[in-house]
């Protein structure tokens, strides 16, 4: 790519977009299903902006559902990237330096579709611009939802723009100044706790919700995030392993199953702290967990999803700590894929439905995402997938040529 | 137009409503080449001028922002708007808070015999979505030995009252320590110096944080748009009140905001057959509300959670 003399900011875009146009016939396949999935999801959307969210399986009881659940746990997938910046700036490990911009692709990947699913949850998106600070009123530092808009974005913003400039130095030829860069980098390390935390706060803050009102939630949101994001970029990096001439050392992937291994384990203490504080003398305000792992009145729609969460969960863990294949990805992949799926389960549905039952008048309703809300999810995850992939491939294709 | 619409301070000679008829019936006509040419005055202006309505009430700023002239302009353009797509003449007040009053409510569990009179009559009075079966209050059927709606019956539906059974009222607590205005993003949702928790619902963004935030259930979401016939729609309305609400928007009780800010008694008062429902103002130290918090045992839900309602339940 960028076989003319000249290269500038325009011919960066315009080489990057057209590196993803090109490819084989299973790309265009790829890429066909995703523009599919995206236009289904914009058909479902069509529904909701014109009837309203009563199209959604949401109602005054349970009044966030698939969405919110969905963006609560991206949120842990965005932070995760930096399990791969730590290691390869605070360390030095020179390995880990091929794929941090992979994992902060992922980043992106993943912020573009939280800030997606907070739109497409907006009872007023266009309204949306109330918040924009200077037109908009920004209630800010008091509401903990205007911190998490100002803490996403600007994640967005780090883990797009440090790559983009090391990129466009690489696709110029020239070696990208770290002095430059290396701050914005180690605020983005502290930054990636941040959004975690925060969004974590967004629930933990609120005594009317026994579940989440919770000091251990921001912690177990941390652990099972440092789990789930690193099985998934490992999913990945086998893709791109296989799949291409970019090479990744074996020495990453040893590494990254030590810190999902690490992670998991911490999260499942703190589900069993959870659950003995819950179980062992049960008050009102248990009546959540109860609901969830129990069922209550008659309900009990997240009981089998609960339990087999907690089963995949704990099997995957034992496979990935014990590693009884001795490292070998045919067994550790498909582990990582149900760590993965365990606690998407867990902490969206599972942690964020359950928050609302029995209502603060004790009445239980069952929720089930309607097709709309299903079809909209499925095509933000394509939207995510697209994003990821295309910001992959560029890069990739850019480091290639720069090291060549 | 209404009369009372006639001089409306910021109302623009084209926003008239006879040029409208007249584009309705040009586009009626099929005379697709007359908008095009823009050469029929009438209805192109009026076509502009509704559009310069709507135009205004989108970028319009929250409502407590707006000086006296912009809420008069805003409130005569959402009451122009009423007529055009509904066809409804209503009249929507912005009185603000009246001074040296702080609201405040009781509730006689003794008393309350579970007619329910008041939730009909706060459906009707609010405007409330007769589809989804919107309620503001909630009457809980209480069994002896508990004084916590969540192990009460909030869906009875028998011959009341019943014998060795009491009900509990519930609504917006009008909390002094609000947990959803703290929780609100953009600030569409704030405690009026007359202690009413209102929402301004143009403002509102629909995210329904606040809704999360209430240890109460005391907030409401428009799901869908909200469908009230009109010959039921209450014409008096309040900006802060019961006027119609857009989809997308949350909403909740104002204490009759429409009402009592103009010194009537909430609906719901009003309604009671058995005067179970005490309203007044807390800071006249005359007032029934008063009376009831010095001289009866009075308590309030959820007093754990530093919420500080005004609206307490009390024994005879």
């Amino acid at each position: 790519m960028g076989t003319g003399s000249k290269k500038n900011l325009t011919t960066f875009i315009v080489d990057v977009v057209r590196c993803n146009l090109r490819g084989g016939l299973a790309y265009g396949l790829f890429c066909l299903a995703l523009l599919a999935c995206m236009g289904l999801g914009i058909y479902a959307y069509s529904f909701q902006a014109r009837f309203g969210l009563a199209v959604t399986g949401m109602n005054d009881i349970v009044s966030w559902g698939f969405y919110i659940s969905n963006f609560t746990f991206l949120v842990g997938v965005a932070a995760a990237a930096v399990m791969l910046i730590l290691p390869a700036y605070v360390f030095h490990d020179a390995n880990f330096h091929r794929v941090v911009i992979i994992g902060e692709g992922v980043a992106v990947g993943a912020l573009v579709m939280c800030l997606t699913f907070i739109a497409v949850d907006l009872g007023g998106p266009l309204q949306a611009w109330h918040l924009i600070p200077g037109i908009g009123i920004f209630n800010f530092p008091s509401s903990i939802l205007a911190w998490d808009v100002l803490v996403l974005n600007g994640y967005l913003l780090l883990n797009g723009l440090v790559p983009a400039y090391i990129l466009y130095c690489h696709y110029r030829g020239r070696e990208a100044k770290e002095k430059f860069y290396r701050p914005f980098v180690f605020l983005s390390i502290f930054w990636a706790f941040s959004i975690h935390m925060v969004t974590a706060f967004l629930y933990q803050g609120l005594p009317a919700r026994p579940f989440w009102n919770n000091p251990l939630l921001g912690p177990r949101f941390l652990a099972s995030a440092f789990a789930a994001g690193p099985a998934v970029i490992t999913l990945i990096l086998a893709v791109i392993d296989n799949f291409t001439r970019y090479a990744i050392d074996r020495s990453v992937f040893n590494r990254l199953r030590l810190i999902i291994v690490v992670s998991a384990l911490i999260n499942l203490i703190m589900l069993f702290s959870e659950i003995f504080k819950e179980f062992y003398f049960p008050t009102h305000h248990s009546s959540s967990a109860v609901y969830l792992f129990f069922g209550m009145d008659g309900h009990d729609a997240l009981v089998p999803w609960i339990w087999t969460s907690i089963g995949l969960n704990l099997l995957a863990t034992f496979v990935l700590a014990l590693n009884p294949g001795k490292n070998n990805p045919r067994v550790l992949l498909p582990a990582c894929a149900v760590l993965f799926v365990a606690i998407w389960m867990e902490k969206g549905i599972g942690l964020i439905v359950p928050g609302f039952l029995p209502s603060p008048l004790g009445e239980v309703v069952d929720y089930l995402p309607s097709w709309v809300e299903l079809s909209v999810t499925l095509g933000i995850f394509a939207l995510g997938v697209t994003v990821i992939s295309w910001l992959i491939r560029a890069a990739l294709i850019i480091e290639e040529q720069y090291h060549r | 137009m209404s009369a009372t619409d006639q001089g409306q301070p910021g109302q623009h000679p084209l926003d008239d409503q006879t040029s409208r008829r007249a584009f309705l019936k040009g586009v009626a006509a099929g005379s697709a080449a007359f908008m095009a040419l823009g050469c029929v005055p009438g209805a192109a202006s009026a076509a502009g001028g509704e559009l310069r309505l709507r135009w205004q009430e989108f970028f319009k700023k929250n409502y407590r922002l707006m000086t006296e002239e912009e809420r008069r302009e805003t409130v005569a353009r959402l009451e122009r708007l009423a007529a055009v797509d509904e066809g409804l003449q209503v009249s929507i007040g912005c009185e603000p808070p009246l001074p040296r009053v702080l609201f405040g409510y009781a509730f006689n569990i003794t008393r309350c015999e579970g007619f329910m009179e008041c939730v009909t009559a706060c459906i009707k009075e609010n405007n409330l979505d007769r589809r989804s079966h919107t309620q503001y209050i909630r009457i809980f059927e209480m069994e002896p030995g508990h004084l916590d709606p969540s192990a009460g019956d909030g869906r009875f539906f028998h011959e009341v009252p019943v014998e060795n059974k009491f009900y509990m009222g519930t609504q917006c607590f009008h909390c002094e320590n609000a947990p959803c205005t703290k929780a609100c993003p953009t600030r569409a949702t704030w405690k009026e110096p007359d202690g009413i928790v209102v929402v301004d619902y143009d403002w509102c963004i629909g995210c329904r944080y606040c809704q999360a935030a209430c240890p109460y259930f005391g907030r409401r979401f428009n799901w869908a748009k909200p469908e009230v016939p009109q010959q039921e729609v209450t014409a008096q309305q309040h900006y802060l009140g019961n006027r119609l609400r857009p989809k997308g928007k949350m909403e909740k009780c104002t204490f009759c905001i429409q009402r009592t800010r103009k010194g009537r008694l909430p609906a719901c008062v009003e309604a009671c057959p058995t005067g179970a429902r005490v309203f007044g103002n807390l800071l006249d130290p005359d007032s029934e509300i008063r009376y009831v918090l010095t001289h009866k045992k009075v308590f309030r839900l959820k007093e754990e959670l530093g919420t500080e309602p005004k609206f307490w339940y009390f024994i005879d």
